[in-house]
C-alpha cells in the first residue's frame, strides 16, 4: 500500500511538475502575476510530493519488502541497516529518484528563499526548473520505475554490490547528486535571463550561492569517492581517470570556473555571454555526466546500469535542454553588452585566464573521455584513453592555473601592475622554492613530479595567506592582525578554497612520486622491512561477519623495535553475491599513512602480502576538505543574506 | 560445519586477491621498474579500465608475464609495447598513439587553449578601448528623479 502511495505521489509530482513549468512562464510573459504565483507552491508541492514518493522506496528497503523488484535485486535481511537505506540509491532506479528529489529540493529552496527576485525573473527560474523535473520524472516513470511489483516475491534478495557496503560510497552518491543537481540552478537562471533578456551585478548576486552550494558539494562527493577507493579498492590508487569519475570531475571544473566569472558578472558588470554560457555547459555536463553513468555506453567499474533504451532517453533530454539554451544564447548573447572598461592586466584578465583554463581542461577531459566511443564509431577502430594520457594533456593545465592563481587572486581589478604583486608575493617565491630545494635534497629518486608539486603547492598555500594578509591594510602588525578576524568571510573563505588547492596539488605530486611499495610472500610469524617500519604476520584466520567471510590476518607494525600499530588486513567473500573483495588495512598518519593488503596462501606455505608506504596521503582529501570549506565560508558571507540592499531601499523609502 | 563452507566457498571464488604477484617480480630493481613503467600503460583487455598491474584477471598475468619476458631478452620499452600491441591490438594501450585521427586527440588542447587565448586576447582589447555606457535608461532616469526629489 505504501509502496502504491509512493508509485501515486510521484505521478502526482509529475502532474504539478509540467504546471509549474507552464503557468508560470506564460504568467511572466503576459505579467500576470497570479499565473507567476503559481510557481511558489507548485514547487513547494512538488518536493513534498517527491519526498513522499522517495520515503516510500526507503520504506521498502528498510522493511526488506521482496515484492518490489529493485529491493530484490539490491538489497538482503542480512544486510547492516546503513546499506539497506544506501542500497535506495545504489540501483539505477532508487538514485534517479535521490536525483529527482535533490532537484526538487532545490526547486523548493528557490521558491522560499527566491523573495528578493524580481517576480519575472522568479517565476521563470521556477519554471525552468519545473521543466527539468517534469523531464527527468517522465524519464523515472517510463524507462525506469522504482515501484514496479513482481508477481512472485522470493524469500530473499540478490544483496548490494559489497564493493558499494562501505559508509564511505554510501554517503558518495547523495552529495554527488546536490552538485551536480545544483547546477541545474545555474541553468534555471541562466535560461530565465536570457528569456528576460536582462543580465546584471544583480543576477550575477544571485546565480553565485548556488553554483557555490553546487561546487562545494561537488567537492565533498568527489573527495568521498576518491578517499573510498583509495581504501577499498587495495593498492591504494585515489584518482583512475575512469570515465564515471571524468564525469564529476568535468562539472566540477565548469562550476568552478562559472563561480570565479560570476564574480566579475558581480562587481564588474562584464563577461555576462560568457558567464551564461558557461552555466549552461556546467548543467549540460552534469547531464553528460548522468548519461555516461546510467547508460553505461562507455563501460567502466562504475556502470551498474546497461540499458539503450535509458541511453537514449537522456541523451534526448541532453539534446533538449543543450540545443534549447543554445539557441537561446545565440538569440540573445548579442543584447547582453559589457560595461565594465579594464585594461589587459587586471583582476578581470587574470579571472579570464582562470575561466580559460578550466573551461579547456574540461574539455580536454570530455574529448579523452568519449574518444573511444568517437574512434569506434568513425574509423572503427577500438582503442583506449586511460590515465597516462590524461596525466599528460590535462596536468599542464594544473600547473599553468597554479602558477598564475597566487598573482591572479592579488591583482586589483580596472588597471593592475604586475611588479608591485610580485614584490609582495617575493616572501611566497622564495618559501615556494625553498620546499622544491628540500623536497629535491630528500627524495631518493630523481623524479621532478616531486619537487616541482612542492614547489606549485607551496607557491599557491603562500600565495592565499599573503593575499589575506595584504587585505588587513598597512599599519602596525597588531592592528592588522585584530582586522584580520573582521575581514569579510568570503576573502576567508577565498585563502582557504585556495589553500586547499595548494595543499591537494602538492599532496597529490608527492604521493604519485614517493610512494614504496613492497610485495613479499611471509610465512606466518615473519616480518618484512618498509621505510623503517617492521611489519610482522602474527596470525591469519577465518572470521564471519553478518553477511560475508572474511579471512583476517593480524599484522604487528614496529619501528626501531617499539611497537607502532597492529592491523588487521582482510580479505572478504561475499556468499550472496559470490564476489570477494580485498579490505585494506590503514595506520593512518599525518606526514604518511601505512597500508597494509593481505593476499592469497602460497603453495609452498606462507602468504602473499602487499604494504604500501604512502607519504601525505591524508593531504589530498585534507585540501579537499578545505575548498570545500572556502566554499561554504564564502556562501555564509553577510552580503548574501543583506538581500543586495533592495529591501533595504525600500524600507527607507516607505518612512 | 561454518569453516568447511567458508573453505568450499574460498576455493570455489579463488580469484586472487590483487594484481601483481610476488613470484612474478624480476630479481633486477631496474628491470623490474621498468616493467612497472610499462604495466601503466597497458590496459587489462577484459577488465573495465584497469591497466594490467592493477587487475586480476588471469590474462593479466599473462601480459605481465609477457612484458617481463621481452625485458629480460632485452627489448627496448617502445619495442616491448610494439610487441605486446602487435598481438593484442591497440585496445590494450592506455595512451593512444599520437598518428591519424589520434592526432587530433593530444593537439585538441592546446589548439583549444590557443584559440581561446586568441579570442580572450582580441576581447580584452576591445574592453580596454570600450567606453562605459553613461546613458541611463528611461527607468533609471525616473528612478534618479524620485531619488533626487527626496
Amino acid at each position: 500500500m505504501i509502496v502504491e502511495l509512493g508509485h501515486f505521489a510521484l505521478v502526482l509530482a509529475l502532474a504539478v511538475a509540467v504546471l509549474q513549468s507552464v503557468l508560470p512562464m506564460i504568467g511572466a510573459w503576459k505579467r500576470w502575476g497570479g499565473w507567476m504565483a503559481v510557481a511558489e507552491p507548485a514547487a513547494i508541492t512538488q518536493l513534498m510530493l517527491v519526498a513522499l514518493s522517495f520515503g516510500a522506496l526507503t520504506y521498502a528497503f528498510v522493511t526488506s519488502d521482496f515484492s518490489l523488484q529493485v529491493v530484490v535485486q539490491n538489497s538482503h535481511t542480512d544486510k547492516p541497516m546503513l546499506y539497506k537505506v544506501a542500497g535506495v540509491w545504489g540501483n539505477h532506479e532508487g538514485s534517479l529518484l535521490l536525483w529527482v528529489l535533490i532537484l526538487a529540493i532545490y526547486g523548493a529552496c528557490a521558491a522560499l528563499f527566491g523573495g528578493n527576485l524580481p517576480a519575472t525573473l522568479r517565476a521563470r527560474v521556477l519554471a525552468v526548473q519545473g521543466l527539468i523535473g517534469a523531464a527527468f520524472l517522465v524519464f523515472l516513470l517510463l524507462t525506469s520505475n522504482p515501484f514496479l511489483r513482481l508477481a512472485v516475491p522470493p524469500f530473499n534478495g540478490n544483496d548490494l554490490n559489497p564493493l558499494l557496503q562501505d559508509p564511505g560510497l554510501a554517503f558518495h552518491p547523495p552529495f554527488l547528486y546536490l552538485g551536480y543537481v545544483g547546477l541545474s540552478m545555474a541553468f534555471s537562471f541562466a535560461v530565465a535571463a536570457l528569456i528576460e533578456g536582462r543580465v546584471d551585478a544583480a543576477w550575477g548576486r544571485w546565480v553565485r550561492p548556488w553554483t557555490l552550494a553546487a561546487w562545494v558539494f561537488l567537492t565533498i562527493g568527489i573527495a568521498l569517492g576518491s578517499w573510498w577507493a583509495y581504501y577499498e579498492l587495495g593498492w591504494g590508487g585515489f584518482w583512475f581517470w575512469d570515465p564515471v569519475e571524468n564525469a564529476s570531475f568535468m562539472p566540477w571544473l565548469f562550476a568552478a570556473a562559472l563561480l570565479h566569472s560570476a564574480i566579475v558578472v558581480e562587481k564588474r558588470e562584464s563577461l555576462k555571454a560568457w558567464t551564461i554560457l558557461l552555466a549552461i555547459f556546467a548543467f549540460g555536463f552534469s547531464l553528460i555526466g548522468t548519461f555516461i553513468v546510467r547508460s553505461g555506453v562507455i563501460t567502466s567499474v562504475h556502470a551498474f546500469a546497461n540499458d539503450p533504451e535509458r541511453g537514449v532517453f537522456i541523451l534526448a533530454l541532453l539534446a533538449f535542454f543543450m540545443l534549447g539554451a543554445l539557441t537561446l544564447f545565440a538569440l540573445r548573447a548579442g543584447t547582453m553588452e559589457a560595461r565594465g572598461v579594464f585594461s589587459m592586466v587586471s583582476r578581470e584578465s587574470a579571472l579570464v585566464a582562470n575561466n580559460l583554463l578550466l573551461a579547456v581542461s574540461a574539455f580536454v577531459v570530455f574529448i579523452g573521455t568519449v574518444w573511444p566511443l568517437f574512434a569506434e564509431m568513425f574509423w572503427d577502430r577500438k582503442l583506449s584513453v586511460g590515465a597516462p594520457f590524461f596525466d599528460a594533456a590535462f596536468s599542464p593545465f594544473m600547473v599553468a592555473l597554479a602558477l598564475l592563481l597566487p598573482v591572479g587572486a592579488m591583482l586589483p581589478w580596472k588597471r593592475a601592475q604586475v611588479g608591485r604583486v610580485l614584490r609582495q608575493l617575493v616572501p611566497a617565491i622564495v618559501f615556494a622554492l625553498a620546499c622544491a630545494a628540500l623536497a629535491y635534497a630528500m627524495q631518493t629518486g630523481r623524479s621532478a613530479l616531486g619537487p616541482v608539486g612542492a614547489a606549485l603547492g607551496a607557491w599557491v598555500v603562500m600565495g592565499a595567506l599573503t593575499d589575506l594578509w595584504t587585505r588587513t591594510g598597512r599599519g602596525q602588525v597588531a592592528g592588522r592582525i585584530a582586522r584580520l578576524g573582521r575581514l569579510p568571510r568570503a576573502d576567508w573563505g577565498k585563502a582557504t578554497a585556495h589553500t586547499g588547492l595548494g595543499i591537494t596539488i602538492f599532496a597529490v605530486a608527492a604521493m604519485t612520486s614517493w610512494a614504496v611499495e613492497v610485495i613479499k610472500v611471509v610465512q606466518i610469524g615473519e616480518s618484512f622491512t618498509m621505510q623503517g617500519y617492521d611489519i610482522r604476520l602474527a596470525k591469519v584466520e577465518e572470521v564471519e561477519g553478518p553477511n560475508y567471510l572474511s579471512t583476517t590476518a593480524t599484522m604487528e607494525v614496529s619501528r626501531n623495535g617499539r611497537a607502532v600499530t597492529t592491523l588487521y588486513p582482510e580479505k572478504r567473500v561475499y556468499p550472496v553475491q559470490a564476489m570477494p573483495t580485498t579490505e585494506a588495512a590503514l595506520d593512518y598518519g599525518l606526514f604518511r599513512d601505512i597500508y597494509l593488503v593481505i593476499g592469497d596462501p602460497q603453495e609452498n606455505g606462507g602468504w602473499a602480502v602487499r604494504g604500501y608506504w604512502k607519504p601525505f596521503a591524508n593531504w589530498i582529501w585534507l585540501g579537499s576538505i578545505l575548498m570545500a570549506a572556502g566554499g561554504l565560508l564564502s556562501l555564509s558571507d553577510r552580503r548574501w543574506r543583506v538581500a543586495s540592499g533592495a529591501r533595504r531601499a525600500q524600507a527607507v523609502a516607505a518612512e | 560445519m561454518k569453516h568447511l563452507i567458508a573453505l568450499v566457498l574460498a576455493l570455489l571464488l579463488a580469484v586472487p586477491a590483487f594484481a601483481v604477484q610476488p613470484d612474478e617480480i624480476l630479481p633486477d630493481p631496474a628491470l623490474e621498474a621498468r616493467a612497472r613503467e610499462l604495466s601503466k600503460l597497458l590496459r587489462c583487455p577484459v577488465c573495465q579500465g584497469e591497466n594490467i598491474d592493477d587487475s586480476n584477471a588471469d590474462i593479466s598475468r599473462d601480459l605481465r608475464l609477457l612484458v617481463r619476458e621481452r625485458l629480460i631478452a632485452g627489448d627496448s620499452n617502445d619495442a616491448v609495447i610494439d610487441y605486446v600491441v602487435d598481438r593484442y591490438g591497440e585496445f590494450v594501450l592506455f595512451e593512444p598513439r599520437a598518428t591519424g585521427a589520434n592526432l587530433l586527440l593530444w593537439l585538441a588542447g592546446p589548439l583549444m587553449l590557443m584559440g581561446g587565448a586568441g579570442v580572450a586576447f582580441v576581447w580584452l582589447r576591445a574592453r580596454r578601448q570600450a567606453r562605459a555606457p553613461d546613458v541611463l535608461t528611461p527607468e533609471e532616469e525616473a528612478r534618479l528623479r524620485e531619488i533626487l526629489k527626496e
